[in-house]
């Protein structure tokens, strides 16, 4: 019987044969991951297993990135309840504040993330490790305690859609841009319970960094993960972070999908999700006049180095419109410090933006950029939805970097294209 | 098992944001939650809402977030069930595992509205209006699930199922 890729890792996780779509399946994981928000309700739950110790001390990730630097007193008591538990267990992949990143960011570059992985992580976006060959999916915070405790977790095996990619990306379009194209095009419950698998001559010309971004949006189609092909662009990747030997799964030539898309990467354009949900996507050529007041580059969609190269690129030399905020988050230290190596970090502060250290803060409305009633952001991130980023009268755009830097630049939502070189 | 209440009528792509707003994601607190639950599209839900009923919405509840605060909010509000046409699928996991019935069920969708008393049997996935005396069938859970539910979730299931 032909598979998918991911049921191809799904089945030998299981120690099966073969799966089909729509089969439960108990399978064994590689990894656990968790975050300051859903790791407590998940310790609370382990607690009642009444065992000693984690299934693996390796195999478990803990990461404080969504309230951190602890932003009052009840973050501190929850990272404070995560710190102690990641001793007592002695959970050796505990990032600490100063080793930290936004944890999908993060995992891949501590090589902590292989191609034919399973992964769970009790946070949506872990279907980012998809741009790796990983089969990797969110989960709630009962599944990563039962999967700290027995290194297991049951899965329904899922169908797929196929993206089948040709040509190449136009100048100043990115995998964000893609990623927004597909989810307008399918519906934020388009991919619900499926897998989105990338395939295609067009996969060759993406970027890692616009891969991550591409699998960590699957979820905001409803997608249980996403999943590219693990080519020369993931293996040189992987051999420069992850001391595991990759293992290759390819799906079959005659797998079945429920559906294939057939996209040309020359024809997409810079693409904004407008409020209040990521489907409701405009080409940059649509928007109109849309005033702004804060813009946001960073979090685990869009914080990566390239992200940030191409924001400065846009940014260098110029000042930012007087009236809006621009805040810049690196993803992870190491980001930080080859940013600052760059030089980028001194081209946003001239600019007139603020750099922060890495944290998901704004992205769900937690700190370090709130919006009032009646604000309007255009963002790096992936959600949009009612208060997202704050008061419930506030408005959330979601675009590229390149949008978002250039929308810095005017004050209203902007073609990068249409923005003089220095 | 089997629930009756008064019907809270949502629309489609009620993300967990607005369920539990990030905002007061500080606390891993059931009550705390719950004294939040649905305040950003309902301020006045948890002031109205009463032990038994049910919640009612279209197509993909729960989507965004994998934050098991969403189902945990709602469960401690009091609501005994969740009907949608559809589900995301964390949530839908979430719900299980914490042991919130739902059930999928567009044709109920479409016949309940806020206010509705609603009666919902677990077994057979019967669920009828009882204000307008119309009914559907819900694919019921097999019956693992429906141990897991009433086991109170994951946990006790596997401890009661598994390791004893």
């Amino acid at each position: 019987m032909s598979m998918t890729m991911s049921q191809k890792i799904l089945a030998s996780h299981a120690q099966l044969e073969e799966v089909r779509a729509g089969q439960l399946i108990m399978a064994d994981l590689d990894l656990v991951l968790g975050n300051d928000i859903t790791a407590p309700v998940a310790i609370k739950e382990f607690a009642k297993f009444n065992v000693d110790r984690v299934f693996d001390t390796q195999k478990v990730a803990l990461v404080p990135d969504h309230f951190t630097p602890n932003k009052d007193i009840k973050a501190a008591q929850q990272c404070k309840m995560m710190r102690e538990f990641a001793t007592e267990k002695e959970i050796e992949n505990y990032f600490e504040i100063g080793q930290m990143g936004i944890e999908h960011a993060l995992l891949p570059e501590q090589g902590l993330v292989d191609a034919g992985d399973l992964i769970i992580g009790a946070d949506s976006h872990t279907c980012t490790y998809g741009a790796l060959g990983a089969f990797s999916t969110g989960v709630g915070s009962t599944d990563m305690a039962a999967g700290m405790a027995t290194g297991k977790a049951w899965f329904k095996v899922p169908s797929a859609l196929r993206f089948h990619l040709s040509g190449q990306l136009p100048a100043w379009v990115s995998g964000k841009d893609l990623i927004l194209h597909i989810i307008g095009m399918i519906g934020v419950d388009g991919a619900l319970y499926r897998s989105m698998e990338f395939s295609g001559p067009g996969v060759a010309s993406l970027s890692i960094d616009d891969r991550f971004t591409i699998c960590n949006m699957a979820i905001e189609a409803g997608a249980k993960n996403g999943i590219f092909p693990v080519d020369e662009v993931a293996l040189a990747y992987l051999a420069d972070h992850c001391k595991r030997k990759p293992v290759i799964f390819e799906a079959d030539e005659d797998a079945e999908y429920d559906q294939t898309y057939e996209i040309d990467l020359g024809t997409i354009r810079p693409t904004v999700a407008f409020p209040h949900l990521p489907d409701n996507t405009r080409t940059i050529d649509e928007v109109g006049e849309v005033k702004i007041d804060q813009v946001v580059i960073g979090s685990c969609t869009n914080g990566r180095i390239s992200d940030l190269r191409v924001a400065a690129s846009i940014l260098a030399g110029k000042k930012v419109h007087p009236q809006v905020r621009t805040i810049i988050f690196p993803a992870t230290q190491e980001i930080y410090l080859q940013a600052m190596e760059e030089g980028l970090l001194k081209t946003f502060v001239l600019a007139g933006a603020v750099v922060s250290t890495p944290t998901c803060g704004p992205c769900l409305g937690g700190h370090m950029g709130i919006l009032a009633d009646g604000e309007r952001a255009v963002a790096t991130t992936n959600r949009n939805f009612v208060g997202r980023m704050g008061h419930v009268g506030s408005e959330v755009y979601l675009a590229s970097p390149a949008v978002a830097a250039a929308s810095a630049l005017t004050g209203r939502i902007t073609d990068p294209a249409s923005i003089e070189e220095r | 098992m089997k629930a009756q209440g008064n019907a809270f009528r949502y629309g489609d792509n009620v993300d967990t944001d607005v369920i539990i707003p990030a905002r007061y994601l500080n606390t891993s607190d059931p009550k705390e939650l719950a004294a939040h639950c649905m305040e950003d599209i309902d301020a006045t839900f948890i002031d109205r809402v009463k032990d038994g009923d049910i919640m009612v919405a279209d197509r993909n509840f729960g989507c965004g977030s994998s934050r098991e605060h969403a189902p945990l909010a709602i469960k401690t509000a009091g609501i005994s069930c969740v009907i949608a046409a559809s589900f995301a699928r964390i949530f839908y996991r979430n719900s299980i595992n914490i042991g919130l019935p739902i059930l999928e069920c567009p044709e109920a969708v479409s016949g309940i509205k806020a206010g509705d008393t609603v009666s919902v049997e677990f077994s057979t996935g019967l669920i009828t209006n009882e204000s307008t005396g119309e009914s559907w069938s819900a694919e019921p859970f097999p019956p693992f699930i429906q141990k897991m539910i009433s086991s109170d979730g994951l946990i006790n299931y596997l401890k009661k199922e598994v390791l004893s």
